[in-house]
């Protein structure tokens, strides 16, 4: 089945799946902003580029789920 | 009963007519199918640009970092005589750039400590305590001890950044920090 041939309310659990999938990566991107925050003020210089990175990959997991929903 | 308006496009949760609407879905007619559908795609476009942001300030952050360190460590600068404080007098400073005040407490006759003027809770400058051991933010009752800059009391959860101190011919230099940043 293509996916085009999803039903309506087929594409709309699949849409709140991929909200509710994408707003837990932006939950994570937070925690790791706020940490990565934190860490930089108290002068500590370790986590900030591995952090970058990991959102990155987040950005990328988000991105491809994007692209997913639009050619839904 | 008012009139249903053929201009109305909009249809109710239950498919209903408006005339069968209560008075408040009349006032706010929304389509609802087409509500429910744009807009979790616009959410999701939303999160998108929110899941953007933080990259961007996450490489904002590292940016920061790589011209700090590029800039190097802070020059050593002359901040006071030795003997220009008395034990448990406190001087304020500018140090590294001007507008980052400091402050050197003397707390005995050869130690002394500097730390950066702002709090670590939410930047209101501190106050030296020498006689209860502390250094005191009164915006929000925070206490740091006075030897390392520790929190010790209130909401701060970061230690004070602290200036490396050295003591040359009876004068007091300030040679960068020991940790944390201004």
């Amino acid at each position: 089945m293509r996916i085009t041939q999803f039903a309506q309310k087929q594409r709309t659990t699949i849409i709140s799946g991929i909200a509710a999938f994408q707003m837990i990566i932006v939950l994570l991107q937070l925690w790791l902003f706020t940490t990565t925050m934190e860490t930089f003020l108290a002068g500590y210089q370790e986590t900030a580029l591995p952090a970058a990175f990991a959102s990155v990959v987040c950005f990328a997991l988000n991105g491809g789920l994007f692209l997913y929903l639009r050619s839904l | 009963m008012p009139e249903e308006d053929s201009e109305v496009l909009s249809v109710a949760p239950d498919g209903r007519p408006s005339q069968d609407q209560p008075a408040w879905r009349r006032d706010f007619p929304l389509d609802w199918p087409e509500d429910q559908y744009r807009s979790r795609r616009e959410f999701v476009s939303f999160l998108m640009l929110t899941s953007a942001a933080f990259v961007t300030g996450q490489f904002w952050i590292v940016l920061i970092q790589s011209w700090r360190k590029a800039a190097g460590k802070p020059q050593v600068k002359e901040i006071a005589s030795a003997n220009e404080l008395a034990v448990g007098q406190a001087k304020l400073f500018e140090y590294p750039r001007p507008g980052n005040q400091c402050i050197l407490v003397r707390l005995s006759d050869t130690d002394f400590v500097a730390y950066g003027q702002k709090c670590t809770h939410l930047s209101c400058p501190v106050l030296p305590r020498p006689d209860l051991g502390g250094m005191h933010c009164p915006c929000h009752e925070g206490w740091f001890d006075i030897r390392n800059g520790e929190p010790v009391a209130g909401p701060p959860r970061r230690p004070l950044p602290r200036v490396g101190l050295e003591l040359r011919d009876g004068k007091v230099f300030a040679n960068g920090y020991v940790e944390g940043v201004i």
